[in-house]
């Protein structure tokens, strides 16, 4: 079947911010979506409220709406474009859910709109729980004894009958939001009331709990005339239980034999046929481990996390295929665009192995509870390929970018035995540290299967490496097996500097190689560096020109081979991605390095595209002209400049990962495009950069370094509070924290000093001012600022957690010259070659410098597409030698002011992390970002804010206020403007008191900790609809006013802990603006 | 303890002089063979068990073998047939609940050379690019015989190795007297899977010697016919061929699987010829021309029926390879035969096409129909 012809419009749905559960994949997804409609020949309209994507770019579609993703709004969008159809499943469970509430509403059927990729149906009896269950029941497909309740009565009542534990599942909520494993009535009790509210529908799944259980899951597709086929298998290193996104997971399954292999691959055939999905769909699978017994957990109608983790994992594109699907074509008439010849109707075939490995944001939240359960809590992952599983998980190890090179970890090395036997039961974060921790002191491996039931194939893989590692560490080459060692550890994946480390030999930065004694070097076969092998979907069978490469220790260099036959004569640049996406290096990175290879290749030159993280757009083997899915660390950067021999390496696109890289790039001569590493050593380097600052008459908030508490107290007190304290080298303001007493400093100062302290900590002070943002484009002489950023909080909530206004809505002329003047300046002293971003505090009409980061930064998509400044694009057009004249830009300073506003509101994944608080700080929290463009600042920032919560913001009710004392002034005029709008105000005792004294009705409510009626049965009876919530301590979660706002999150209660977001929603509340009469704005006639 | 099993060195001598170092599992010695590769992700035990690997020394494209061990149950036959054996890594601690031991250990046993630790990709690219090969694998010092090693592989040939895979003597197996079905599964090789696909579609099987004629059929008088899977050049076995000539007369369904697709073709005049590297593994897409519908199949052979020497009048190609457009499929509606070149009965593989064993006993119940 070809296009269907009825199409030649279509309307691309995408899934919004990036939150926990639904993040860079969609972006992934989506922007294959709009490449392989285009490339169909269609008309692609694209709506979107994520700026930082690449899918919301004006070259991916003809018409890109950065609106909020609301049922009304995406109407406007069909009303005003009129396309012949949606595409439902490329974005998410948003937006399928909003793909679902169009159609079920009748009103793409008015409106002449073909539901693509889905029907109602199939998605109601996937998503549905009770009609998943009588579907399955039909085509006697087991699933786990479950009962659908809609009240917490009824769950306690089903709960009894089968017998504790068992798990909730929230209907209809993405990354299982709001689930749990309860095992007493009391854990029920808890989670099955959350659950219900969190779910749309009001619906939880309670179901036996099947711990112990193999978790295997298959990424199927299918197309219209019914052709089906298996892309992927993959088997989680966790039993059932964990939330895949939380897993260690490996592709294909390792330990299931071709009998149970083949069962469960029928049964997921048999799934999608009878759902008559047409394009992808995740089945997820419960494998009993004794016997043939299994049953279906779960089934994604969709493309999801798994589906782009299993395209990047065998190179088969998934959403690019389910896009085509969707519009017509069957598989059959579908090019394979690896091997160029055969059909897209085939199952991959793997010679490799796949470890992928979550990433956590742990680190930043320390009091976050890290038991992991059914609600996915990773805010990213890595993917790691390999020849063994040894080599798989070393790579991702070092992926992950904790600082490990190993398994190994200090505090549970130091643990007692008993304490490590206890570790094991616990799931959490770490738990395959502990696991191997255990198995390096050589605690049975029938021990650790009972206690974990991770399968014992996982144990005895992870044993190989403990054993390598503590013979490294005990025999050395002190031995004669030393060569045969050396050899076998690099097999398995160990890095000859974590071989240096261990044996305490020289490691010789350079080379990147341990310094061996003659008589073993010469006995070592191996080629001195990695070599690398393609990924093919093919094992080999076929000739394949996929320029996608990972190493391995093995002779033959495909990499190598490829480059002879494929010789362009072209120059050749490597790019570096940005790793696993994090709190504070998110998908903005993805979306510069993208640009940045894009722009290369534009320019006439090869790009090299390094980088680990499987759900993004940067892993595309067709963005570069090569890929290379590795770990990106020194030593494995190495290899690949080794096979690739460069003429040069971007380091500015991909965050601190790619910054990190800088030095030992220099090292080995590989040139650095664009600024200098010397000037990035001077931004980076505390006492360099105020150098620097003093030289250019810059002033910069005063402040000093300290090691010790005593220092730190001496010097908060001669600068005077509030002081801001932080390490030095941090990423995304990592442990940061504004003092406000000596008992602060105290306790910040205790929880830093009790690890080994290596950087100074940095302690400023504190300005209460304006914060402002700048990203420049510099070519040593000239320099462009596409727009200057205001943000909406006062310093001291992190840039990236401040909703950012462009073009300022409040600063001076003089201020924002005197920032152009600034940014000149450092531009200048600095030497900048390509992006910069700067911070600025601006107080009492005095712009002060608080940091530059001489690399790209997360305001720069935004930004790009706001102003239609290709930023990337220039930058990378400097650092390959033309200049801003060149391109037409003949004086710095400021592009010329768009006559719209855009504003970039931030997005928490704060329900997904139980004890976070959520009060804002100098310490990132947000996970993505939304856009809202209009001609006003207070539309604009309306949009935002429906963009974020999703829905219209509610203009009548109640609010809740408890500040602290030192907020007490400005609250007043808040709750003036709440009364004055009708809001009921509630408030804790002092809060109420101010008020009360400023003639305002307040009821005041009694705190969590004190007798009930309380805070907690307002929040749980949502009786405000909104609070605000300021307090001098926080971060523990033992602190009531944490444990309030947990508990306003948790009951989807609207918080704000910035007083200026709250005067910002005042003025949106108080504008007479519906969103309605607020115009669509289609960012590609900017 | 030496790392990880790496005790003693094998090597792999190919026709062409290269030399791989390994590491040797299984037995001791040394094997010649014909050097294929099988890309499946699972199923080795079936591979190893299958008697179309005989006289071939088989590769896994895939790197770890052995992890879920050696069963009793999925056994292809009573033995395995493969001449030698290369992996990546093999495993030594198998974990699954039907694990009876290691692959090793089964190698052992069944007398079989097998080399590990020898870069699987490199050698898969070089087949697909010279084409299948003849190779050996020794555990004794090659470079010391290398020439006369040498001599004798380029000299191997797998010649006529049905009659060796074959029973000699009928075998029964009836599950009910009154089962509406009778089967003649004739023995080129076969596969356990077929027999038990047609035990579980409720046929009576009666399993007959490679070199069965006319008149044991006739004396047997089975419903349909059933020429299995089976080792070697299609063209080597000139008396079933023209036994089957005689069975086509009969006018009883046939069912032709692999080898027996083959034979039937040659039987019907068709031509067949050597595959630069073959089919090999579980994924292979193939087109049914009949419902325009694709199913992946489990494919094993080294040989190919031409298409266009498929006299149409005769028979009509019914399945296409789609990566490389060959012959997968021929039907016979005059004579109410139909033929595969893929393995519908699994094991290891998909079950995708288990409907063609459903066709079969339709077939044998209401032949009037034709097969088209």
């Amino acid at each position: 079947m070809p296009l269907k012809k009825e199409l030649k419009k279509v309307l691309v749905i995408g899934s919004g911010p990036i939150i926990i559960g639904q993040a860079a994949e969609f972006d992934y997804a989506g922007t294959q979506a709009c490449k392989a409609l285009r490339q169909a020949g269609l008309e692609v309209v694209l709506i979107n409220s994520n700026p930082a994507t690449i899918m919301t770019d004006k070259a991916m579609a003809d018409e890109v709406y950065i609106e909020p993703l609301t049922e009304d709004v995406v109407k406007r969008v069909i009303l005003k474009e009129k396309p012949d159809g949606v595409l439902s499943t490329l974005g998410g469970q948003t937006g399928l859910n909003l793909s679902m509430a169009l159609a079920r509403s009748g009103f793409l059927d008015e409106h002449g709109v073909e539901l693509l990729g889905a029907n109602v149906e199939t998605i109601d009896k996937a998503e549905d729980r009770q009609a998943f269950k009588d579907t399955m029941r039909k085509i006697g497909e087991p699933t786990i004894p479950s009962k659908v309740v809609e009240s917490v009565d009824d769950a306690m009542d089903f709960a009894a009958s089968i017998g504790y534990p068992v798990i909730v599942r929230p209907a209809f909520t993405l990354g299982g939001t709001g689930g749990g494993i309860a095992a007493t009535p009391k854990d029920l009790h808890r989670i099955a009331t959350r659950g219900l509210r969190l779910s749309p529908i009001h619906q939880v799944l309670i179901e036996r709990d099947i711990s112990g259980w193999k978790e295997i899951e298959f990424e199927v597709m299918r197309d219209g005339k019914g052709n089906v086929i298996t892309v992927c298998s993959m088997e989680n290193f966790d039993p059932v239980g964990i939330h895949t996104g939380d897993s260690i997971v490996v592709a294909p399954c390792q330990t299931l034999s071709d009998k149970e292999y083949q069962m469960l691959r029928t049964s997921a055939l048999k799934i999608i046929s009878t759902l008559k999905v047409e394009g992808g769909c995740n089945c997820q699978f419960a494998l009993n481990p004794d016997n043939f017994n299994y049953a279906v957990i779960e089934v994604n109608p969709r493309v999801s996390r798994s589906s782009a983790l299993a395209s990047k994992a065998t190179g088969y594109p998934i959403a690019k295929i389910a896009s085509l699907i969707a519009v017509g074509f069957s598989l059959d008439e579908i090019t394979n665009d690896i091997t160029g010849k055969t059909p897209a109707c085939f199952e991959p075939v793997i010679d490799y192995i796949v470890v992928k490995f979550p990433r956590w944001p742990f680190d930043k939240f320390v009091y976050a509870r890290r038991t992991l359960g059914t609600q996915m809590k990773a805010t990213g992952e890595i993917m790691a390929i390999g020849n063994s599983f040894e080599q798989g998980m070393m790579k991702a190890i070092r992926s992950i970018e904790l600082g490990f090179d190993t398994l190994s970890v200090e505090k549970y090395r130091k643990a007692s035995d008993e304490e490590i036997v206890e570790a094991l039961g616990r799931k959490d974060d770490e738990r395959c540290f502990v696991v191997y921790e255990a198995l390096y002191r050589g605690i049975p491996m029938d021990q650790i299967h009972a206690i974990t039931m991770i399968d014992m194939w996982f144990l005895d893989k992870l044993r190989h490496l403990a054993i390598m590692e503590r013979d490294l560490c005990e025999k050395g080459i002190g031995d004669d097996r030393a060569a045969e060692r050396i050899t076998v550890a690099r097999q398995l994946g160990f890095l000859d500097s974590t071989i240096a480390r261990l044996t305490r030999l020289p490691y010789n930065p350079k080379t990147c190689h341990v310094e061996l004694p003659e008589a073993v070097e010469k006995q070592i076969k191996m080629k001195p560096y990695a070599s690398f092998k393609m990924v093919d979907t093919c094992a080999g069978e076929f000739d394949a020109e996929t320029p996608y490469f990972y190493s391995t220790r093995d002779s033959e260099n495909e990499a190598e081979e490829f480059l002879e036959e494929h010789a362009s004569g072209k120059k050749r640049i490597m790019v570096f991605g940005s790793g696993p996406i994090r709190i504070g290096q998110g998908i903005e990175f993805d979306y510069c390095a993208v640009h940045c290879a894009w722009a290369l290749r534009e320019l006439g030159y090869e790009a090299i595209i390094v980088n680990n993280n499987p759900e993004t757009v940067s892993t595309d083997f067709d963005t570069s002209d090569r890929l290379y899915f590795e770990p990106l660390t020194a030593e494995d950067v190495r290899a690949i400049v080794e096979t690739e021999q460069p003429d040069g390496a971007i380091v500015q696109f991909g965050g601190q990962t790619a910054i990190k890289l800088t030095q030992h790039l220099d090292e080995i001569k590989v040139p650095i495009l664009g600024t200098d590493p010397k000037y990035i050593d001077a931004a980076e380097d505390r006492e360099l950069f105020d150098e620097c600052l003093e030289r250019c008459g810059i002033p910069r908030p005063k402040g000093g370094t300290v090691f010790k508490t005593e220092e730190a107290l001496a010097e908060a007190n001669r600068l005077g509070y509030p002081v801001l304290l932080r390490p030095s080298y941090v990423l995304g303001g990592q442990n940061m924290i504004i003092a406000h007493t000596d008992d602060d400093v105290r306790e910040y100062m205790g929880i830093i000093t009790s690890h080994e302290i290596k950087n100074p900590v940095l302690i400023d002070k504190y300005l209460m001012g304006k914060e402002v943002e700048v990203d420049a484009i510099c070519d040593g002489e000239n320099f462009l600022i596409p727009g200057i950023m205001e943000h909406v909080e006062k310093a001291g909530v992190h840039s990236g957690d401040s909703i950012s206004v462009y073009p300022p809505h409040t600063l001076s002329e003089k201020v924002q010259q005197t920032i152009i003047d600034y940014t000149g300046k450092l531009a200048k002293e600095l030497h900048v070659i390509g992006l910069m971003n700067i911070q600025f505090v601006v107080m009492d009409e005095t712009v002060y410098v608080i940091e530059v980061n001489p690399r790209s930064s997360r305001t720069v998509p935004y930004i790009s597409k706001v102003t239609d400044v290709p930023m990337v694009d220039m930058a990378t057009r400097i650092m390959m030698g033309e200049t801003l004249k060149d391109m037409g830009i003949d004086h710095s300073g400021l592009h010329p002011v768009k006559d719209h506003v855009a504003v970039k509101v931030p997005v928490f994944s704060f329900s997904k992390l139980e004890d976070v608080d959520t009060q804002l700080g100098p310490e990132m929290k947000s996970t993505g970002e939304v856009l809202g463009v209009a001609k006003t600042f207070e539309d604009a920032i309306y949009k935002g804010f429906v963009a974020r919560a999703g829905s219209d913001i509610v203009r009548s009710g109640a609010v809740l206020l408890t500040v602290r004392d030192i907020d007490k002034p400005e609250i007043i005029d808040i709750g003036r403007r709440f009364h004055a709008l009708g809001f009921k105000l509630n408030a804790t005792v002092g809060t109420a008191k101010v008020l009360r004294e400023n003639g305002l009705p307040v009821h005041v409510v009694r705190r969590l900790s004190e007798a009930r009626p309380n805070i907690g049965d307002l929040l749980e009876n949502r009786e405000v609809d909104y609070v605000v919530s300021t307090s001098t301590k926080g971060r523990q979660p033992g602190i009531d006013e944490v444990k309030m706002r947990r508990k306003a999150v948790d009951n989807s209660v609207t918080l704000m802990t910035a007083l200026d977001t709250v005067r910002a929603l005042l003025g949106c509340l108080e504008s007479k603006s519906a969103l309605a009469d607020i115009p669509l704005v289609d960012i590609t006639k900017i | 303890m030496s790392y990880f099993k790496k005790d003693k060195r094998a090597y792999l001598l190919l026709a062409d002089g290269s030399v791989y170092q390994g590491y040797h599992f299984g037995c001791e010695g040394t094997t010649i063979g014909e050097i294929v590769f099988t890309t499946g992700m699972t199923g080795y035990q079936e591979v190893l068990t299958d008697p179309s690997y005989c006289g071939q020394i088989v590769m896994q494209t895939y790197p770890l073998i052995g992890n879920y061990g050696i069963n009793n149950s999925d056994m292809e036959s009573s033995k395995s047939w493969v001449n030698g054996y290369i992996v990546r890594e093999w495993c030594e601690a198998p974990s699954n609940f039907r694990e009876a031991g290691t692959i090793d250990a089964f190698l052992k046993s069944q007398g079989k050379v097998g080399i590990w630790d020898v870069d699987t990709r490199q050698l898969t690219r070089k087949i697909r690019r010279q084409g299948t090969m003849n190779g050996a694998i020794t555990t004794e010092d090659v470079f010391a015989h290398k020439d006369a090693l040498l001599e004798k592989i380029r000299s191997y040939k797998i010649v006529n190795p049905v009659p060796k895979v074959s029973v000699s003597k009928l075998g029964w197996f009836y599950e009910r007297e009154n089962r509406a079905n009778h089967v003649a599964l004739m023995d080129f090789g076969y596969k356990h899977n077929i027999l038990e696909k047609l035990l579980q579609f409720g046929c009576n099987v009666t399993v007959m010697p490679w070199n069965s004629t006319m008149e044991d059929i006739r004396e047997l008088n089975p419903d349909g016919i059933m020429l299995s899977n089976g080792p070697g050049d299609p063209t080597d076995n000139i008396q079933v061929i023209d036994n089957i000539k005689r069975f086509i007369d009969y006018g009883k369904p046939i069912f032709g699987i692999c080898l027996g697709h083959q034979l039937m073709a040659l039987a019907n005049g068709a031509k067949t010829e050597k595959m630069p590297f073959g089919h090999r593994g579980l994924n292979q897409p193939v087109k049914d021309l009949t419902q325009d519908r694709v199913y992946i199949t489990s494919q094993n052979h080294g040989y190919a029926v031409v298409n266009n020497t498929v006299d149409p009048s005769v028979g009509q190609i019914t399945h296409i390879n789609m990566n490389d457009g060959t012959c997968e499929g021929i039907a016979y509606p005059d004579i109410h035969a139909f033929t595969v070149q893929f393995h519908p009965e699994a094991s290891a593989g998909p079950n995708d096409t288990r409907y063609l064993f459903e066709k079969f006993t339709d077939l044998m119940e209401r032949g009037q129909e034709g097969c088209l």
